[in-house]
């Protein structure tokens, strides 16, 4: 299955992408790594869907060009860095895992993720970082450089979400509507203002206590590292965080016995 | 086609459920382009059809008969192509007629005979008084009569294009062996758009298939649209008659009655299709507010509830739209004076691999481009214009950001 | 006394008597079934509301109810309102004289299915099969346990359904809320969900079953989501579902990702690359309105198995007003779905599993006759166990042990009493198909498969029995 032009040398299997149909692709990438192959390196990346799905080891792929939807899903320990934008599902049910991503990120990134991390320099469409969720030591990670869209971590049931507003112009807040509605769980952290009419139901404004710096230092320095940005800079401005009223955010919905 | 319900919908379903990925570009200074990106396009997003139907529209692709309505008539049987072309020499002047072209494209069977005539209505027959004497026809009421009178009553014939200087091509098969198949690479246009088709029936019927048109409008469609029985309610009763069962159907004629008969803007009709939230409408100042309050009250049967993403195009003009709440996926690019619209961003990148820009589009902001004015509009979130002096950003790929006032919008674009 | 989980039975000390708080009898009978001396008698007492035809007693004790609480009415187990069942207008044929009926005691009979997509046609080279087909499971009767999660039913009930299944050689159905890691040794008799939640869907979880199911929507519920409460998430359930112990566990309506049919398909695709497309994949739906076009949909989009869960289908939690009023019956979505795959020629690609209240062997071969190829089984598998249709399987507070939350009333279920039983339910309805087979002169379950001709109505309207697509008897 492996073309003649994939060239796999020293663990890194470099592999020319346009015209490859993803199912044959991400075929490539079980059977590269299957031979061996630790690192992947994909080129002419267009639309290709699934990349990294179904994949358990450690590998690193590296993706130039424009990855398809469902980028990571299912994803269970690879590390991915995309340098262009990403669409639509990206890491959906993600396990565990890494995604860094150069650029803008299409609807539903993170969606009931439930570990790893993803990093994304720009913006992300909407319903981003939906019904995450946190198990045990699992505890998934979003950060956004830019802003999301509506329905921004609604039905939130744990992780953490941090929101950097970097690409908001000087007075412009962030215009995501339904921000964490539902939400039940994990904590949202958001620099750059927000219009607290825009909040979804259940949802509390609260100033950041000492381990939430520490969890938005960490995050925002090793964002800084990826995208070599000056996390210092970031840091300077004001954060707030999001906070579920209630872990029972439908509670009383419910009449008594029928 | 004389029972067309036989035809169109043989399950007697409420409507025809279909989904799929849609693309659209324009060059909005008017240069014109192949069909050969479109068509690559569409290949990119095979997985978003299931091979059941493809199609495209083009404009600005009969120069040579530029006042003339092309129509783009299908037959099943020869018969049905002499009975037609004896109504048409009866109704119209036909300055020219010939075969579609095509070509023998793998994965493309059991194409119906394709024809097409440039016409013009007879002047005595164009504008005929109604009974009353009261209302005079335009030429456009009259094309879409007869094209009615044809698709309705002529068993085996389907008009699938009217416009002038345009042309809709389709059929069943995946979007991009259809492409192949009507030659499309060698029709230059200013503005194409394409869509890749996946039904939940088997519609083994080429006239089934997007782009949807009526005149030079064409509109493809990605989405169910759950209001569809409201909507083909209200239509009934102005005078359309739904008789594909498609959601997209629908849009074309709701495009029609609000532009062409009770001359609306096309951004204001994009309120309609996707209306703001009442919770939205309540924040907004006036006289906004009571503006779209109106609208609701007026034309709430005409929103498209549910999820869709469309691309509407005719002559001059392309609008992208998405409904309020953003259920289908819908990118922009530009570059210079091209604007893209697609369903992913990969085939924008693909066709376009230096694209300035690329934005996901906003629900219920439409993003249009018109002829020799670039993008007027280019469907981003406005909501903030309400709270902040200035509106939006407007990001491009690698950061950089422009920001607009709400007035300077047109002028910046 | 101590039988009642709903608190009916008080001992008042001064009068030296058992007294009982009537109003809170759920009719349950736990404690007239463990009473040790029959003294117990349960009968319907309604309150004494004047005659109504329109105004019923349901309908004003649940709008005092509201009133006082201002929420929405909960309740459980499928809809008990008296819509048609077709089932019992439906009646089977005989061979008598011109083809000889099988003695199923004496003659084989065989009652082997296989789910999964089938190709149109087999190819040959030297007389070598050439055709791979796609991915199948096997099960030795049409017969399957519905989705049912742990949470809501309890850990007994769920390890005694995995223990049936595997003793008959079929599959049972985790539900959307996980799966417990003891359980994982029955992976080849388990289908597993993927649905809005995303409980504990992992690698392990998805490439250890036979078959990995997307729940769209359940019979009872159609269009909308479940909250399994926090008081429920106990430490082996947040463990099932990896949740943190005692938070809300939200099932949003719609999975967030599958707003439109090539969504589905995306998702189908993605748990076949996730399970390197050696599982089939499941996609369950509610009987709705226009169930034919959605599955048609559903069979382009690349699924191998259709659930269809009909308006009566079974939950631990629904909205009352939802299960009540929305979906349509199994019979008549189940016979439009199949021909409607016929006709577009498409049927060999997907299997269909019917789902929605199935009471005996007799419904389950009527419903093999319309056109499926298994029923899932959720109620009976229940009852089985000793369920009695309370209808409080919300409350948490079964007296049954089957979806009790009360850890001390869960014990009262048995797990190897409990699968005995379901076995010998299996083995039962088994052996009276196989008679009913027999009877029709078959001796192979798939020739019966969509075989219309060995059913005849009675009682029902020309429109009913198009629908059906059988001829009235006589």
């Amino acid at each position: 299955m492996l073309r003649e032009d994939s060239a796999l040398s020293d663990r890194v299997l470099s592999i020319d992408t346009s015209g490859v149909y993803y199912r044959d692709l991400n075929k490539m990438l079980r059977e590269g790594v299957a031979k061996g192959a630790r690192e992947f390196v994909l080129r002419g990346v267009t639309g290709q869907r699934y990349i990294g799905t179904g994949l358990v080891e450690r590998v690193s792929i590296k993706i130039f060009g424009t990855p398809g939807n469902d980028l990571g899903a299912f994803m269970d320990g690879p590390s991915i860095e995309v340098f262009g934008n990403a669409q639509d599902g990206l890491g959906n049910t993600m396990n565990s895992g890494k995604i860094v991503v150069h650029g803008n990120a299409g609807d539903l990134l993170g969606m009931a993720m439930r570990g790893g991390k993803i990093f994304v320099k720009g913006d992300a469409g909407c319903r981003s970082a939906i019904h995450m969720k946190e198990y045990r030591d699992m505890r998934p990670t979003v950060v956004i450089g830019g802003t999301a869209r509506d329905f921004f971590a609604e039905y939130m049931a744990g992780g953490e979400v941090v929101l950097l507003g970097l690409t908001l112009p000087p007075g412009v807040r962030h215009s995501c509507a339904f921000m964490g509605t539902g939400m039940h769980g994990g904590r949202i952290y958001i620099r750059g203002a927000i219009d607290p009419s825009k909040l979804g139901k259940g949802v509390i404004i609260q100033e950041l206590s000492e381990p939430d710096w520490e969890t938005v230092k960490a995050r925002v320095a090793e964002f800084a590292a990826y995208f070599d940005m000056d996390a210092g800079a970031i840091l300077s401005a004001p954060f707030v965080k999001l906070c579920p009223a209630s872990t029972r955010p439908y509670g009383v919905l419910y009449a008594g016995r029928n | 086609m004389r029972n067309l319900d036989r035809i169109t919908n043989p399950f007697n379903d409420d409507k025809v459920i279909a989904n799929c990925g849609i693309f659209g570009v324009m060059n909005t200074a008017g240069g014109k382009m192949s069909g050969r990106d479109v068509i690559e396009a569409m290949a990119n997003m095979h997985d978003r059809g299931n091979g059941l139907g493809g199609g495209f529209a083009a404009y600005g692709i009969y120069p040579e008969h530029p006042e003339e309505y092309a129509l783009h008539v299908m037959f099943e049987t020869q018969r049905a192509r002499e009975e037609t072309e004896r109504a048409l020499q009866e109704w119209f002047r036909i300055g020219a007629q010939e075969p579609i072209p095509t070509r023998n494209t793998r994965g493309i069977a059991n194409a119906p005979i394709l024809w097409r005539y440039f016409v013009e209505p007879l002047q005595e027959e164009a504008i005929p008084p109604t009974p009353d004497g009261a209302i005079a026809l335009t030429p456009d009421d009259y094309v879409v009569d007869r094209v009615m009178v044809i698709n309705t009553s002529i068993d085996g014939a389907f008009v699938f294009s009217s416009g002038k200087n345009m042309g809709v091509f389709k059929g069943v098969g995946h979007a991009e062996d259809i492409g192949t198949f009507f030659c499309l690479d060698e029709y230059q246009a200013y503005l194409w758009t394409g869509h890749s088709r996946f039904p939940t029936n088997t519609q083994a019927w080429w006239g089934g298939a997007h782009p949807f048109s009526i005149l030079d409008w064409t509109v493809v469609h990605n989405g169910e649209i759950s209001s569809y029985g409201t909507n083909r309610a209200f239509l009934e009763m102005y005078g359309y008659y739904c008789s594909m069962h498609t959601d997209t159907e629908v849009i074309a004629y709701a495009t029609d009655l609000l532009v062409r008969k009770h001359g609306l803007p096309i951004s204001v009709v994009a309120k309609v299709f996707a209306a703001p939230l009442w919770q939205d409408i309540d924040r907004m100042p006036s006289p906004d507010r009571e503006t779209y309050t109106a609208l609701r009250q007026v034309y709430g049967s005409l929103l498209m509830n549910g999820p869709f993403a469309v691309i509407i195009a005719h002559q001059g003009e392309m609008i992208g739209l998405r409904d309020r709440i953003n259920l289908r996926p819908l990118v922009a690019g530009s570059k210079g004076d091209l604007l893209f619209l697609a369903s992913e961003e990969a085939p924008i990148r693909l066709v376009c691999p230096d694209v300035e820009r690329t934005w996901a589009v906003q629900g219920g902001e439409p993003v249009i481009g018109r002829l020799f004015e670039g993008i007027v509009e280019p469907g981003v979130d406005r909501s903030a214009v309400y709270e902040e002096p200035c509106i939006e950003r407007f990001y491009g790929h690698k950061g950089q950001r422009e920001v607009h006032s709400l007035s300077g919008m047109r002028a910046a674009m | 006394m101590r039988q009642c989980s709903f608190d009916v039975h008080a001992y008042d000390e001064e009068d030296d008597a058992i007294v009982s708080a009537d109003d809170r009898c759920v009719g349950c009978q736990r404690c007239a079934t463990y009473c040790p001396t029959g003294a117990i008698t349960i009968r319907l007492s309604e309150r004494d509301f004047r005659l109504n035809a329109n105004w019923r007693p349901e309908h004003l004790m649940d709008i005092k109810r509201q009133a006082e609480t201002g929420g929405v009415i909960l309740t459980g187990m499928g809809n008990d309102k008296p819509y048609r069942i077709y089932w019992d207008h439906l009646l089977l044929n005989a061979s008598q004289v011109t083809n000889p009926s099988i003695d199923p005691l004496r003659e084989p009979m065989e009652l082997r299915t296989f789910l999964g997509a089938k190709p149109d046609r087999l190819r040959f080279a030297d007389g070598r099969l050439l055709t791979e087909l796609a991915p199948q499971v096997r099960l030795e009767m049409p017969i399957l346990f519905s989705a049912m999660s742990y949470g809501a039913i309890t850990y007994n009930a769920q390890l005694a359904l995995m223990q049936a299944a595997e003793e008959c050689g079929t599959l049972c159905n985790t539900g959307e809320g996980g799966w417990p890691r003891d359980f994982r040794r029955f992976g080849k008799n388990v289908i597993v969900q993927c649905a809005s939640g995303r409980f504990g869907v992992d690698f392990d979880y998805l490439n250890q079953a036979a078959v990995v199911e997307i729940k769209i929507g359940q019979g009872a519920k159609p269009g909308i989501g479940g909250h399994l409460p926090g008081e429920k998430v106990t430490p082996l359930v947040a463990e099932t579902r990896m949740i943190p112990v005692g938070t809300d566990a939200l099932s949003p309506a719609p999975q967030h990702d599958i707003y439109s049919i090539e969504d589905l398909s995306t998702l189908i695709y993605a748990l076949k690359e996730a399970t390197n497309y050696e599982k089939p994949v499941s996609v369950k739906i509610a009987a709705v309105h226009n169930a034919p076009a959605i599955a048609s949909g559903i069979a382009r989009a690349g699924a191998d198995i259709i659930a269809i869960d009909g308006v009566r289908g079974g939950t631990g939690a629904a909205p009352k007003v939802i299960r009540d009023n929305v979906g349509i019956p199994i019979e008549l979505a189940l016979a439009a779905v199949d021909r409607r795959l016929r006709r577009e020629g498409i049927r060999n690609r997907v299997s269909l599993v019917a789902a929605g209240g199935f009471r005996s062997s007799a419904d389950v071969i009527k419903a093999i006759a319309l056109g499926a190829d298994a029923v899932y089984i959720g109620t009976a598998a229940l009852v089985a166990m000793g369920c009695t249709l309370c209808q409080q399987c919300y409350t948490g507070k079964c007296a049954w042990g089957i979806t009790s939350a009360d850890p001390v009333l869960a014990k009262r279920l048995n797990p190897d009493i409990a699968t005995r039983r379901l076995v010998n339910l299996v083995k039962a309805w088994s052996l009276e198909i196989k008679e009913m087979l027999g009877g029709m002169g078959i001796n192979a379950i798939e020739s019966v498969r969509g075989n219309r001709l060995h059913l005849r109505g009675v009682g029902l309207e020309e429109w009913e029995l198009e629908t059906l697509g059988v001829r009235g008897a006589g």
